[in-house]
């Protein structure tokens, strides 16, 4: 089975769907996914599908799902990349996707996890978290 | 089963496992590409089969789709057709309805499918099988 890569760089998570990904290969992203957050500490999770020419209610379901669990393990989760045509067959599925964050490509997306880390991190300075995640790299 | 015109040759993919369900989706974008559907119909035909083809894996125990070129004389279009001989479905309204599931999906598979094609024709009968059969049509 084909296993979609999960690469770290600095505080944030980067998948870039490549492949037509049968049911499985979906969920085991889910697992690494998850394995991931919690073994890296990572806050952010940018998963691009700007290959992928459908999402259907599987991998609708699914993305819903990885960042349900992210944001209960402190990651939040960005899609980035969705084409047009997909946009357009998932609201008229009725999959408009409630709770997952959207931005247009990888780098927007990465901003906006670096404005939110900020926000965070000025808003609560009790947290004495281990500052290791290097999160606003421009 | 006639419907519109001519149908020419379909292609068949046997469905028993989750790369059926990639394969049919190939398959079908293929044939949404030959006849020139535009980007956003053939989003929603291939988007419609992956419902369909996994319903008929997941519901229908497997079984079989069918598609190939269609025309009704002024159009051209791809019809496929979903057959299992899976436990059928009782109550086809109920399957229909957005958000109703019996297998922990999102229950939007059968309904948004119907959304996203022009013709859509189920057969079912308790204990005998589904068979599905949709049709879209170039603009």
């Amino acid at each position: 089975m084909e296993r979609v890569p999960v690469l770290k760089i600095g505080g944030i998570l980067l998948v870039s769907i490549q492949i037509d990904m049968e049911d499985q290969v979906a969920l085991q992203l889910q697992e690494d996914l998850a394995d991931r957050v919690v073994a890296t500490g990572c806050h952010g999770v940018i998963i691009d599908i700007s290959a992928l020419d459908i999402v259907d209610s599987f991998v609708g379901r699914t993305l819903a799902a990885i960042a349900s669990v992210s944001r209960v393990l402190d990651a939040e989760t960005v899609v980035v990349g969705m084409r047009p045509a997909v946009a357009i067959t998932l609201v008229e599925l009725g999959l408009s996707l409630p709770g997952i964050r959207t931005a247009l490509n990888v780098e927007l997306g990465m901003e906006m996890l670096a404005r939110e880390r900020d926000f965070s991190f000025d808003d609560a300075d009790e947290d004495d978290d281990a500052d290791e995640a290097v999160v606003s790299a421009s | 089963m006639t419907t519109g015109g001519g149908i020419a040759a379909t292609e068949r993919v046997e469905i028993r496992s989750d790369q059926d369900v990639v394969r049919v989706r190939q398959l079908i974008r293929t044939l949404a590409v030959s006849v020139k559907l535009s980007l956003v119909d053939q989003t929603k035909l291939v988007t419609a089969a992956s419902e369909l083809a996994r319903n008929t894996l997941v519901y229908g125990g497997g079984g079989t789709v069918d598609a190939g070129r269609v025309d009704n004389g002024r159009r051209n279009g791809i019809r496929i057709v979903f057959a299992d001989q899976g436990p059928g479905i009782p109550d086809l309204d109920l399957a229909l309805t957005d958000g109703y599931t019996t297998g922990g999906g999102l229950g939007l598979g059968l309904s948004g499918a119907r959304r996203l094609v022009d013709e859509f024709d189920i057969e079912t009968a308790v204990g005998q099988g589904t068979t599905i059969s949709v049709i879209k049509w170039c603009r």
